[in-house]
């Protein structure tokens, strides 16, 4: 229970931090940054829910961005919808359409697995940029999101929307922490670990893994509905197999064995991509060279790395004093007998 | 929808001469290409990712081969090995640090190097998509089937990729050369213990893989319009074939891709927005009803 509170205590003090960020006047360059940052770190954090937490590893986690980016906007677009409401069946929708993913894709081995999402996700696409009459095409939803007032907020308003967005964002993390802590997440673990040992302890592996995919994708759909909001429109290439490459890409930088891991990766590729931008237009080539540095000369995220070495330290540390209090007891030992 | 052009089609020889031709080049080069990928896949136990942009590789190499050389076999030929030493750098320098990794690695490798190679090619070939051109030995008159009419570099395409089919089949099956790597599939650890050095195995497999990829682009440079990034919509549709053929078969790799081949050009009559949907409805159904593939082995999980 006290990891419970603990973990309250920080989502609060993390809202904080986010909500001060405007108070203080920040240039709206950085407030844009953290938004651009919120949206894309769900899309991380839900993503790793399956490739850290779970051992799927899914190639095609974008195409519920962009379902989430899609059917909000759209839902919008019709003027039929409360933005709670569309909210909601943006979410719904994106549940729907990652079970049936799910549903086919669960049971198959890794290397399946991972091909199957991808190919999902641009059937997805495809369809996106076939259907134009529903969905603009390539030129995505156009004319702007309509955000009608609900409850007296107004998210036409540039603060509005960013405190809106962070409380969504809070909310998103605080969930998935509490998964990924709860009897839930530990099974999640064991499946990873060893899928036949959690079989036979009589876990219904395909559900379970069928439940944190679904669940993934709801959350990576906020994150998908939080973008459209922002830049109050919606795009293919949210759903573009690039987007998920990125997406696995950060929980590499963040780490995926630390659980804000993939947060910090969101922040670094999107400095490393603000920062390439500046100086050359060719940055696929910088980050395709840079993965290629951090996978085959690190071998692992640079962040699990640091974990790595203080869990290390620490074991040593803790040897130490086991050493210590050995030699000691065996003293007395010698000076007894 | 619309059904009944599809039927009008079906009841005229021309049109289904026309649409079997079609259906037929499509499903050739998706068969070169997912053979490569089935072929890593079955020996190494790797997928490669990047398989497409090898094919992207292969298609602008010919492409500049043949404004140096003006012949067209010389510069499909060329193209083939230049993308099969390629292939052979990319294994030994990239993959080969990745094998016994988890598939995280692999696909992140794999990325990289699309991520790479896409803009090495705008760099190099510029943003603007090329075209071949048909080349200049096959500037002959149409040939006529049935009322139906067939462009006789078709017929060359259909016919090359089956050649090169059947002689990797043969090679795999009936040599020397395909009786150590198919050891080496089972039980890599084995063979090497034997005394035969399969790192260079996997390596010229890979190599054999890649060059395939480099002769399928190498064959879609005349018919195809070469884009940065054009490798990446047929390497899904080569992972669709190996899906319903079944991982690590090549025959399953041929009967797929001529079925896809075939859904793709009477579906674009009869279906036109849900070519992409029958084709996943294809692969669905056969990982439903038969996980491993209509000619795949059984595999464990």
């Amino acid at each position: 229970m006290t990891g419970r509170w603990r973990d309250l205590a920080w989502a609060g003090a993390g809202l904080l931090v986010l909500l001060l960020v405007p108070l203080f006047g920040a240039p709206p360059a950085i407030r844009d940054f953290i938004m651009f940052g919120m949206a894309y770190g769900l899309l991380a954090m839900s993503l790793n829910l399956l490739i850290g937490y779970s051992g799927l590893v899914s190639f095609g986690h974008a195409m519920f961005f962009a379902s989430g980016a899609y059917a909000f906007g759209l839902a919008m677009q019709s003027g039929k919808f409360s933005i709670p409401a569309a909210f909601a069946l943006a979410i719904v929708f994106t549940a729907v359409l990652a079970l049936i993913v799910g549903a086919i894709c669960v049971r198959l081995n890794e290397i399946y697995f991972a091909f199957l999402t991808l190919a999902f996700q641009m059937l997805f696409y495809n369809v996106i940029l076939g259907w134009v009459s529903f969905t603009g095409g390539d030129q995505g939803l156009m004319g702007g999101i309509p955000r009608p007032k609900f409850l007296g907020i107004d998210l036409a308003d540039r603060t509005q929307l960013y405190i809106f967005c962070s409380v969504a964002f809070i909310v998103c993390i605080a969930i998935l922490r509490q998964l990924v802590t709860s009897p839930f997440g530990y099974t999640l673990r064991l499946i990873r670990d060893n899928q036949e040992r959690a079989a036979f302890l009589g876990v219904n592996v395909p559900l379970v893994k069928l439940t944190c995919f679904v669940i993934s994708a709801c959350v990576a759909a906020v994150g998908g509905i939080l973008l459209t909001l922002f830049v109050s429109g919606a795009y293919p290439n949210f759903g573009f197999w690039t987007t998920s490459g990125e997406a696995i890409f950060m929980i590499l930088l963040g780490g995926s064995n630390v659980f804000l891991g993939p947060l910090v990766g969101t922040v670094i590729l999107r400095l490393l991509n603000d920062i390439t931008v500046t100086y050359t237009s060719h940055t696929e080539l910088v980050l395709g060279i840079v993965i290629l540095i951090l996978v085959l000369g690190l071998r692992k995220g640079p962040l699990d790395l640091i974990a790595e070495r203080l869990e290390n330290r620490r074991q040593a540390a803790a040897q130490a004093v086991r050493d210590a209090a050995d030699a000691g007891a065996n003293g007395t030992g010698k000076g007894g007998s | 929808m619309d059904l009944d052009a599809l039927m009008r089609c079906v009841g005229t020889t021309s049109c289904i001469v026309t649409q079997l031709t079609s259906g037929m080049i499509i499903g050739m080069l998706l068969f070169l290409i997912a053979s490569g990928v089935t072929l890593i896949f079955g020996v190494l136990n790797v997928i490669n990712f990047a398989h497409g942009s090898l094919y992207m590789i292969g298609a602008y190499a010919a492409w500049t081969f043949y404004q140096l050389t003006g012949s067209y076999f010389v510069s499909a030929l060329g193209a083939a090995v230049a993308v099969g030493v390629l292939g052979v750098l990319f294994e030994r320098f990239l993959m080969s640090k990745v094998y016994g990794s988890n598939v995280l690695m692999q696909l992140l490798v794999c990325y990289a190097v699309v991520l790479i190679s896409d803009d090495l090619i705008k760099i190099i070939w510029g943003p603007v998509s090329l075209s071949m051109g048909m080349p200049v030995e096959f500037r002959l008159p149409p040939l006529r089937f049935f009322g139906g009419v067939v462009p006789p570099f078709y017929i060359f395409m259909i016919v090359a990729a089956m050649a090169i089919g059947l002689l990797l089949w043969l090679v795999i099956a009936r040599t020397r050369f395909g009786n150590i790597v198919r050891a080496a599939a089972v039980n890599g650890p084995m063979v090497s213990a034997l005394g035969i050095r399969v790192n260079l195995y996997y390596a010229a497999v890979f190599g054999i893989g890649s060059a395939l990829a480099g002769a399928a682009g190498a064959l879609a440079a005349p018919v195809r319009s070469l884009t940065p990034g054009m490798g990446f919509s047929i390497l899904i549709e080569s992972f669709i074939v190996t899906v319903i053929g079944g991982m690590g078969s090549i025959v399953g790799a041929f009967v797929a891709s001529i079925i896809i081949g075939l859904t793709r050009s009477f579906g674009s009559i009869g279906f036109p927005l849900f070519v992409d949907g029958v084709m996943f409805l294809i692969m669905a159904l056969v990982l439903i009803f038969k996980p491993s593939g209509l000619f795949g082995r059984p595999h464990n999980k």
